[in-house]
């Protein structure tokens, strides 16, 4: 590049100013492509965030259930943010057998897990991939890769890492209770 | 004033120059057997994926409340709409098929070696997005078996150390497959199969700079090498000719063969089926997924046994040119590959009995056992058969290489 000055001289020579300098050049050439990344970055974030639970669903969370109608030994599954939520009325004998014993793979208490030793309420999810268990004498079995849950939600054997979730809950009558 | 008009083009465009370079000369070795067919039934198998995939969704309906009834509608109300639902359908099972024996082929002459690594690996590219779009497109009918396939697969990411629980949600758009899930899979459904029609230009961009392999494994002489037209166009028409008498066979007498009879019951997020398992085309990997008894080993054990094929290239250390044909204790291997994964497929359909999950253990092991041992096996291999003196055919061809690249060329 020439300014019109230089070439009034006739012979382009080159100035302190025209010379390119490495260092400076890198230093630009470094900086605009950094911030070009942290810009485009950033441009990505509105279309990464608009795939997640929208506010409408998370606000959804809180799902009140009547215990009134589940008899001893039934289960009683609601859903809760559209997850499976079982109310388990449990028995005298099971609920005797699960104190006994501090589960499997990830033990704890069945105290702990609890509110009411008539009433075990867990998410009905399955710890490994998310499928319903179903339930049976001993527990629950899940049918998807053979998981074992005990009478208290707690992973006896499988591929399950953790014990069933207890969901947050809180009985506000005595034949009443709020989940979430 | 056709020749006017493609003159008329020329000038502008290298048309012709294209076609004939790539087409019509394109030099191809005299030697390829019908093996050599599946490339070109894959792509037409996408491209009858695509087409009958357009003109689905011209009636589908992605919501949970009109899916499933969306797909009845098309099935019963759309003009020919079961024709296009059941070869879509199909297809999906058919194109498995096709690139697993487009796959077994390259894994058995060992098409996979120098110079083909980028094609084969441009190729393991196109099997994950394949996979991807299959996974997301089965979702789409919204049945039992679409929804608990899709709860399954997404948890898979719940193993992601740390961000695990916020990237499912993130997956999903709820605590659960939803709405939200149903809507993105189907534009993601949309959007793959383009990707895979761009990673298919790179694939045969790939192959024409490298050429195909042929069943002798060597780089043929120019005089080995015939024009593409009209003796592999010829030949591939004819394929798939055959292989459409099979596939229609299936389209109009047994269209629900590949469909889950679960799937005809509409999804409910409550109530998991008491017996799921993936479509076919996933079983040998669901089958790995389930032998491993930790949920992160497991997803890791699965994600492996895919990607594992890349290193191919590198696990097979013998110099000695040709596929499984010239080299008896790679044909073993091969074998017992596929014999194995036959018995993961067994495996993965079943619901996991103790004595299930123990032959499930014994076939994953075998399985990455394979591939550990090739390095080893390849190098004794290649030593045995050359202390042993090669069969004459391959000496010959060896010889023949030699003198080429002696020769200057």
């Amino acid at each position: 590049m020439q300014t019109g000055r230089s070439r009034s001289k006739g012979i382009s020579k080159m100035t302190e100013r025209d010379k390119v300098d490495p260092e400076r050049r890198d230093f630009l050439i470094n900086t605009t492509a950094i911030l070009g990344a942290v810009g485009a970055a950033g441009a990505c974030w509105p279309f990464i965030s608009s795939m997640n639970p929208t506010s409408a669903v998370k606000s959804e969370a809180v799902t009140e259930v009547g215990l009134q109608g589940i008899a001893p030994g039934a289960v009683h599954t609601v859903a809760w943010r559209g997850e499976p939520v079982f109310i388990f009325h449990r028995n005298q004998d099971e609920i005797a057998a699960m104190e006994q014993s501090n589960g499997g793979k990830d033990p704890q208490p069945d105290a702990a897990r609890v509110k009411h030793a008539d009433w075990l309420v867990v998410v009905g999810i399955c710890t490994h991939l998310g499928c319903v268990p179903n339930k049976t004498g001993q527990g629950w079995l899940c049918p998807c890769h053979g998981s074992i849950y005990d009478n208290s939600g707690r992973v006896l054997s499988g591929p399950a890492p953790r014990n069933l979730a207890v969901p947050p809950y809180s009985f506000v009558a005595d034949d009443k209770i709020v989940i979430g | 004033m056709a020749n006017r008009v493609i003159a008329w083009i020329d000038r502008r465009f290298p048309f012709s120059s294209f076609i004939k370079h790539e087409l019509t000369e394109y030099p191809t070795p005299r030697n390829l057997s019908y093996w050599w067919n599946f490339g070109f039934l894959a792509g037409f198998m996408l491209v009858l994926q695509i087409a009958s995939g357009v003109f689905l969704a011209m009636h589908y309906k992605p919501d949970i409340r009109l899916a499933f009834d969306s797909v009845q509608y098309i099935m019963r109300e759309v003009n020919y709409g079961w024709l296009l639902r059941d070869l879509h359908a199909v297809g999906a099972s058919a194109f498995f098929i096709v690139i697993y024996i487009h796959m077994a082929r390259t894994l058995y002459y060992g098409s996979y070696r120098a110079p083909r690594e980028l094609l084969w690996w441009s190729g393991q590219i196109l099997l994950l997005l394949l996979m991807a779009t299959a996974f997301m497109g089965y979702l789409l009918p919204w049945g039992q078996m679409s929804y608990w396939g899709a709860q399954v697969i997404t948890s898979l990411f719940r193993a992601t150390p740390w961000v695990g629980d916020e990237l499912v949600m993130w997956l999903r758009g709820d605590y659960v497959v939803s709405d939200a899930t149903l809507n993105r899979f189907f534009a993601l459904h949309y959007l793959v199969p383009f990707l895979i029609a761009g990673m298919v230009f790179i694939h045969l961009v790939a192959l024409h700079a490298v050429k195909s392999s042929n069943p002798s494994g060597i780089n043929l002489a120019d005089k080995d090498n015939i024009p593409f037209h009209p003796y592999f166009t010829s030949k591939d028409f004819y394929g798939l000719g055959v292989f459409l008498m099979v596939f229609c066979a299936f389209v109009f007498f047994a269209p629900e063969f590949f469909i889950a009879t679960n799937n005809n019951v509409p999804a409910d997020p409550l109530r998991t089926p008491p017996h799921i398992e993936p479509e076919w085309y996933f079983l040998p990997f669901y089958a790995i997924l389930r032998a491993i008894p930790d949920t992160l080993g497991g997803v890791a054990a699965m994600a492996m046994s895919i990607l594992v094929f890349a290193v191919m290239p590198y696990l097979d250390r013998s110099r000695l040119p040709g596929g499984a044909r010239y080299r008896p204790f790679y044909r073993l291997l091969f074998y017992v590959f596929i014999v194995d994964v036959a018995v993961l497929s067994y495996v993965g359909t079943y619901p996991p009995t103790p004595i299930l999950v123990s032959v499930g253990r014994v076939a994953t092991f075998v399985y990455f056992t394979l591939f550990l041992l090739l390095p080893f096996v390849s190098k004794k291999e290649e030593a045995w058969l050359r202390a042993r003196g090669l069969p004459p055919e391959l000496e010959a061809l060896l010889a023949g290489e030699n003198d080429k690249t002696g020769g200057g060329k």
